[in-house]
């Protein structure tokens, strides 16, 4: 242990935000307002999520961070560091073997269970926001469930680009109720949100926003009829693993327009390629 | 037969100054009611207070809906305000910028009123939208155009299209050809006077420009400090004012 609170914020500052969570999953989809604490971090890396995640950790608890995906880029190492000195509690680069996730941008493709909790980082809580510059419009509209709007983004996107163009922050619906924004993650990973069993909660700092979505919610992203919603990907396989339902970063190798797909979930490509899975350059990689 | 709109003793103050006092009428189906007086009259109070932008403190404002008959839409549920003010009400703006969200293309403009009302098949929402875009002499090309790029009087038959495109019974208009020029005038009023015969639109007009009233409205009331200081049928009223104001107005018409 530190010299720090367990996880750094106080107890009655984690109370707060535990019956943030608490109203948040009661009224799944709504936005919670919160008293988001300064922590010692920029706004804009996850100061929500780091939140949401502080109140929800036990000692018992074993986290995983994921940064667009990855284990081990610098928002994902700088958090879990932080928690792993302020809280003391376990890590892990595992999905199955997290019991807390805190994520920004992803989620992870292996199926969660009924023992983990996700945690996004959001930016922008709200889905209508550059649609509606004003939050007591914004607000008005939720609780009358004023949604056509959003529609109109989505109109908009199909008569400039010949389809719905949005491929991330990809507006949702829960329950047949809230609208709600799923953070930035690919819309690929949208169907993944309904029916979880994990618990999903979602933290905005700087918007003082909590919002959650029970295990076994209903998620639905909106579309029109003749334009279905469609969870898209680059159309490739991983070229490590060889994955063919993953989500794939497209990564520049050379200056001579070289490039190659690699899975987007590096626990999920390591865990393959571990199973002996190989992808078209995985061989090279390895001997290089 | 029930009128379609019954206002009742309409009141609004602003502290200890009236904005409109003691306002009654009843406005059929398919008439077009004008409401004329100088500026600080109160016409914009009330049409606000009637298409239900301002609270009023005293006075009811009956409307005859399709399923329930006449209700009062100052105590109705604002869930239910929200509906009538997309489906059966329209509210035309003086300035297009007020009605219309500059920042989406035409197209979007006139579909977003059927979007709120449930209509989910992109095909179908840009089928009425050039539809109505034709209705309103906007070339079906400029469809995907921003308001933006629009001139002020191609905006304002925008902002009509917009408005109408869900069939609404009863159109509330400030000012409609306020800031346009003669010629764009003469060509909205006329555009205005044939969707208002074709549809068997109801509209309650506020202007001050006299002209406007005697081409579209059926009857008049004259507004001065609040109140209403006369009404009846729009050539009557035009050609033999009784009141010392309507002269006064009636007078001051400038003739080429």
């Amino acid at each position: 242990m530190s010299d720090y609170n367990f996880a750094y914020l106080d107890e009655q500052t984690k109370r707060m935000i535990r019956r943030a969570i608490l109203k948040g999953l009661a009224i799944p989809g709504y936005q919670v307002p919160f008293a988001s604490r300064e922590m010692p971090m920029p706004y804009g890396w996850g100061t929500g999520g780091v939140q949401v995640s502080a109140a929800t950790l036990t000692p018992e608890d074993r986290l995983k961070v994921i940064d667009q995906g990855a284990d081990d880029t610098t928002n994902a190492v700088s958090i879990r560091k932080f928690f792993e000195r302020t809280a003391g509690v376990e890590t892990t680069e595992e999905t199955a073997q997290a019991s807390v996730i805190q994520t920004r941008h992803r989620i992870p493709e292996e199926p969660l269970t009924e023992d983990q909790v996700l945690v996004y980082q959001v930016p922008i809580p709200e889905p209508l926001r550059f649609l509606e510059p004003s939050e007591i419009e914004t607000r008005k509209m939720h609780a009358l469930e004023d949604y056509g709007l959003m529609h109109v983004k989505l109109y908009e996107d199909i008569a400039r680009h010949g389809q719905i163009a949005t491929a991330y922050a990809y507006p949702v619906k829960v329950e047949g109720r809230y609208v709600m924004d799923p953070s930035p993650i690919p819309k690929f990973d949208n169907p993944k949100m309904s029916g979880m069993a994990a618990i999903q909660l979602f933290g905005a700092g700087r918007e003082q926003r909590i919002y959650a979505l029970p295990p076994y919610t209903q998620v639905v992203s909106l579309d029109f009829r003749d334009y279905p919603f469609e969870a898209s990907k680059a159309d490739a396989p991983c070229d490590l693993c060889g994955a063919e339902d993953s989500y794939l970063d497209e990564v520049i190798v050379d200056d001579a327009g070289g490039r190659m797909f690699v899975c987007s979930d590096t626990d999920y490509c390591r865990a393959r390629r571990a199973a002996g899975h190989v992808g078209a350059q995985g061989k090279t990689e390895d001997a290089a | 037969m029930t009128p379609l709109l019954k206002v009742e003793s309409l009141t609004k103050r602003y502290g200890a100054r009236i904005g409109c006092s003691d306002v009654s009428f009843d406005l059929w189906p398919g008439e077009v009611m004008g409401i004329v007086g100088e500026s600080g009259s109160g016409k914009s109070t009330l049409l606000n207070c009637m298409a239900g932008h301002l609270a009023p403190d005293a006075g009811r404002v009956m409307f005859d809906t399709r399923t329930e008959g006449l209700q009062d839409t100052i105590t109705m549920s604002e869930p239910e305000r929200r509906m009538l003010g997309r489906t059966d009400w329209a509210f035309v703006h003086q300035h297009a910028r007020d009605g219309l969200r500059m920042n989406v293309s035409a197209g979007g403009n006139v579909g977003e009123r059927l979007m709120a009302v449930g209509a989910r098949h992109y095909g179908e929402i840009r089928d009425s939208a050039e539809d109505w875009l034709g209705r309103v002499e906007i070339d079906a090309s400029r469809i995907d155009d921003r308001p933006t790029a629009f001139s002020g009087g191609m905006q304002q038959r925008l902002q009509i299209a917009r408005n109408l495109v869900t069939g609404p019974r009863l159109v509330f208009m400030d000012e409609p050809t306020g800031g346009l020029d003669v010629s764009v005038q003469a060509r909205l009023l006329d555009l205005l006077r044939g969707l208002v015969r074709e549809m068997g639109l109801s509209a309650i007009i506020v202007t001050h420009d006299l002209a406007v009233v005697r081409l579209l409205a059926d009857r008049l009331m004259v507004m001065k400090d609040g109140h209403v200081v006369e009404k009846g049928l729009t050539d009557q009223v035009l050609d033999d004012p009784q009141h010392a104001y309507t002269q006064l107005l009636v007078s001051s018409v400038l003739q080429v």
